[in-house]
């Protein structure tokens, strides 16, 4: 800080925001991370879920998505499976 | 029932010792029987913080691994009555710290305290881990600082997830947020985080900020916790937040700048 700014006590530095800025994303994004990743259980309750479906329907690993929510006091476990076209189905059985 | 408290931060050097010392020293100051526990084990300070240093003979690891009991190890502030401390093993390493060690010791200290204090070593290993897991509150020390803020954000998601609280589906750990090291002159400026930024970030209560003061480090040069140093700004500081933490609404103190006068300013002086 020069003289000038010293006695008038004017500043061009105004980092603090920047920081701000950065600090609320970063902080967003490893929070979105913590919870993306979702208990231990996930991804063994992904993989059964997976093979019940499977014994039923032909589908692919890609083709389950399972996600975790938080929304104030209660969770929201969101499963979402993609069924094939007819086709594969007829040679079952 | 006695109320453990974890004073943790994730990084290092934002004033966990220092809080930690000044905290149960305020509460036992106040009629409550208080013990402090350093969980630094290798890297042990709150008993220099303290002023107990030459006092240490046995130490937290002893009484977990049963070669000491607590009588033994627990050391009698002289200052303060109701105040105990628990030193850290300079010498074991961090593995010597089990979870069922750590409750036991925990569980016979709530015997004889209201307040346990468990000052946390920095970083997120089991140090740290252990410190935090049997917490009923917590007092997050941040600094106006990027890294610590998000640090502390970092230790929020451990509280909530890694906690026994947490484990066992119990009510969350109550969180405390101390901003230390705070100049509101230079927030006022805009070049420094201000209470305001932090508590946006953070979003978790505001139990006290601890201006930048000269006499924190001359109370750890004297071994004298800074609550305990009069007419010092850090020291009223952490006093007031010790009534808020029992309870007292105070209104939150040196978070404005002092206005420098004309002359001041440009003569200088601080």
């Amino acid at each position: 800080m020069g003289l000038f700014d010293s006695i008038f006590g004017t500043s061009t530095n105004k980092s603090a925001a920047l920081a701000k800025e950065r600090l609320q994303i970063i902080v967003a994004h490893e929070r979105g991370s913590r919870r993306g990743s979702g208990p231990d259980y996930l991804p063994a309750l992904k993989k059964e879920l997976l093979e019940v479906v499977r014994k039923y329907v032909p589908v692919d690993q890609s083709q389950i998505k399972v996600h975790l929510d938080r929304e104030g006091g209660y969770e929201i476990l969101e499963l979402n499976i993609t069924l094939p076209d007819e086709e594969p189905r007829s040679g079952r059985n | 029932m006695a109320t453990v408290i974890v004073v943790t931060s994730g990084k290092g050097g934002v004033g966990k010792t220092t809080t930690s010392a000044s905290f149960a020293t305020g509460l036992a100051q106040r009629g409550h029987r208080t013990v402090v526990i350093d969980f630094d084990v290798g890297l042990r300070n709150l008993d220099l913080i303290m002023g107990c240093e030459r006092r240490v003979v046995y130490d937290f690891i002893n009484i977990i691994n049963g070669e000491a009991n607590l009588n033994q190890a627990l050391i009698r502030d002289k200052r303060v009555e109701n105040l105990c401390i628990l030193p850290a093993s300079q010498t074991r390493d961090k593995d010597a710290l089990t979870k069922e060690g750590v409750e036991r010791v925990l569980n016979d200290l709530k015997q004889s305290f209201d307040y346990i204090v468990c000052d946390s070593p920095a970083g997120i290993e089991r140090g740290a881990l252990m410190a935090l897991y049997f917490a009923d509150e917590a007092l997050v020390v941040t600094n106006p600082e990027v890294s610590s803020v998000r640090d502390s954000d970092r230790i929020l998601g451990i509280l909530a997830s890694r906690s026994r609280r947490a484990e066992q589906g119990e009510p969350p750990v109550k969180e405390h947020l101390v901003l230390a090291r705070y100049a509101p002159e230079r927030a006022d400026r805009g070049d420094m985080l201000s209470v305001e930024d932090v508590l946006e970030i953070l979003g978790i209560p505001l139990l006290g900020v601890i201006p930048e003061s000269q006499n924190v480090l001359q109370s750890s040069n004297a071994g004298v916790p800074v609550i305990l140093e009069d007419g010092s700004d850090a020291g009223a500081a952490y006093s007031d937040l010790v009534e808020r933490f029992l309870g007292k609404n105070l209104p939150h103190r040196f978070i404005t700048s002092q206005k420098k006068g004309f002359l001041k300013r440009l003569f200088g002086g601080s």
